[in-house]
């Protein structure tokens, strides 16, 4: 019991993850795949700031008296990565308006046929 | 921890869900309510900063974006094809088989003797409010400790801008021609 307690956030992290890279995958339109590959980087956020949870412990922010703080080092670098998907999910969505209006359609599937015409 | 559990039973749902439904719009706002589940989560986790940049940033922006992005491609919902994805079932269940595996060695959820937490968490936790003056200690190490990663997100966040505006500058220009 201990071990599935202590284990399950990491094991529901995977199960997200492999959601959102069978999305990436799976889905032909391109809008759901870059929802894939965001459901994927925010899986791998919960998974950080699991890590840096400690038990009794409160938000690192400190008040004077003695107390448990969680650990602040994932949060910052989570923080950076938040911003830096929100940068790359707007590049990407920029190339789909591209090749929407070079393709007429942004259905990989489609998109294929008509480069191999 | 019953909380935690909930928590992460919505998000598988929500996830699920959006892997099976074809239409768009409701795939980008089933997104938009896991990714607040998400900054609910990052509540629970103590992570508070992290919190509202996910509710700000990741559901905000990032739901405009793909609204606007469908607006504009004028995309209504997923065609489907008959072509099973065996092959990505395959391998996203391969590597997850191979993930929950390595997990087994894991330190264990809120565990305060983990790694991870014993190395320069601690130096930065007592010392600085001394060296820095702030009480918040995430923003003491975003902004000093660890200035240059800021750094380094300006400039990905600047390469991204540049990008964004070169690619969608041009259809403009091409729809006037």
């Amino acid at each position: 019991m201990t071990t599935f307690l202590g284990l399950l956030n990491y094991w529901v992290v995977i199960a997200l993850m492999m959601t959102g890279l069978y999305i990436v995958i799976a889905a032909s339109n391109y809008i759901k795949k870059i929802i894939g590959l965001n459901i994927f980087q925010t899986a791998v956020f919960i998974m950080y700031i699991s890590i840096g949870k400690v038990s009794g412990g409160t938000a690192p922010i400190l008040t004077g008296q003695p107390e448990i703080y969680s650990n602040p080092l994932p949060h910052v670098l989570i923080l950076t990565a938040i911003v830096v998907g929100v940068a790359t999910t707007a590049l990407g969505l920029a190339l789909i308006v591209r090749i929407r209006s070079a393709f007429g359609t942004i259905d990989d599937h489609d998109v294929r046929e008509s480069v191999n015409e | 921890m019953i909380v935690n559990i909930i928590l992460l039973a919505f998000l598988l749902t929500t996830a699920v869900y959006i892997s099976r439904i074809t239409i768009l719009f409701g795939a980008v706002m089933i997104y938009g309510i896991y990714s607040l589940l998400c900054a609910t989560m990052f509540v629970v986790l103590d992570a508070v900063d992290v919190a509202f940049t996910e509710a700000a940033v990741g559901t905000g922006i990032s739901t405009i974006l793909m609204l606007s992005a469908l607006s504009l491609t004028g995309s209504r919902i997923e065609i489907t094809h008959k072509r099973k994805p065996i092959m990505a079932l395959c391998a996203s269940l391969g590597l997850g088989a191979a993930l929950l595996w390595g997990t087994s060695d894991m330190p264990h959820f809120a565990d305060a003797s983990a790694p991870a937490n014993l190395h320069v968490a601690p130096y930065y936790l007592e010392e600085s409010s001394e060296q820095i003056g702030i009480p918040n200690v995430v923003t003491s190490v975003l902004a000093s400790y660890r200035g240059y990663d800021t750094l380094g997100e300006v400039v990905v966040i600047f390469t991204a801008g540049i990008g964004v505006i070169s690619l969608l500058g041009r259809t403009t220009r091409r729809r006037e021609d």
